[in-house]
């Protein structure tokens, strides 16, 4: 149990900034706020159904971050039968935002920012609550 | 059969485990936003294995330019898997030995040098996409 961490996967959303938010939403969770807790894996790899991905997300819990109501990163995980534990929506994390206006793919903004680091902020407790009930 | 259509689809791994993958990732979107807008769409490489009938028929009717992160070549695979095959594939980490001073370190927000090789990798990517539209268009 010591070495298990939860496997933060996004979508790879490029048409739209939502993706994008969902993306960068993920680094600063394993990056910068759970980097000891938490990672995560190219999703096309585990579409592509590479081993080592394959292991990984049914060893450790999973928390799908999808832009859009398509959820390629929910169902790609389900489809490897991985351990989805938790999942957020973008689209639906911004009904609640309304205020904010995210934009750019290549570069968010500053309210695209603000957006990730709230679904960021979310991300982590929930890591840190998946990792408790897992003790 | 791919049908003459004038646009050429560029499909990316957007590998988000490494660097290289969001190198994949700005590139794309430096061509269909900057360098060949009107020539080039793209499509979320996760959503031929979530999507319907219609993702999946992407690749019979746009000729395809796979864009990978790495050697193990996601994009070219998937597309070839559950689309058709694509008609070029552009490796980032095999462009990035032609810049060995260009490095890719970032996954999230790319440094000035990284963006750098994003364009280098971009052009690339427009070089093909010409290529690709010279012979249908033939």
């Amino acid at each position: 149990m010591e070495n298990r961490k939860v496997v933060v996967v996004p979508c790879s959303g490029i048409g739209k900034s939502l993706g994008t938010v969902g993306r960068v939403a993920t680094y600063k969770v394993v990056e910068r706020m759970r980097p000891e807790k938490t990672r995560t894996v190219c999703l096309a790899l585990l579409t592509m159904g590479d081993n080592d991905a394959l292991k990984l997300v049914r060893e450790n819990p999973c928390i799908a971050v999808d832009g859009c109501p398509a959820q390629c990163s929910r169902k790609n995980i389900e489809a490897s039968m991985g351990k989805l534990v938790h999942g957020i929506i973008v689209t639906e994390v911004l009904r609640k935002n309304r205020s904010l206006k995210p934009e750019g793919i290549i570069e968010l903004n500053d309210q695209g920012d603000k957006l990730a680091e709230i679904i960021a902020k979310d991300l982590s407790k929930k890591a840190d609550e998946i990792l408790r009930k897992e003790k | 059969m791919t049908l003459a259509t004038g646009k050429v689809g560029v499909i990316c791994c957007s590998g988000e485990d490494l660097p290289e993958g969001t190198i994949s990732r700005v590139a794309t979107r430096l061509v269909l936003e900057k360098l060949r807008p009107e020539e080039t769409v793209t499509l979320c490489l996760p959503l031929f294995l979530a999507g319907g009938e219609d993702e999946r028929a992407f690749a019979r009717v746009f000729p395809t330019i796979a864009v990978d992160g790495c050697s193990k070549k996601c994009a070219e695979a998937g597309t070839r898997r559950f689309s058709g095959k694509p008609v070029a594939t552009i490796v980032v980490s095999e462009v990035m030995k032609k810049y060995p001073k260009l490095k890719a370190k970032s996954r999230e927000k790319l440094n000035s040098e990284e963006m750098g090789l994003a364009m280098r990798v971009a052009e690339e990517i427009a070089e093909k996409v010409d290529e690709v539209l010279c012979k249908t268009n033939k």
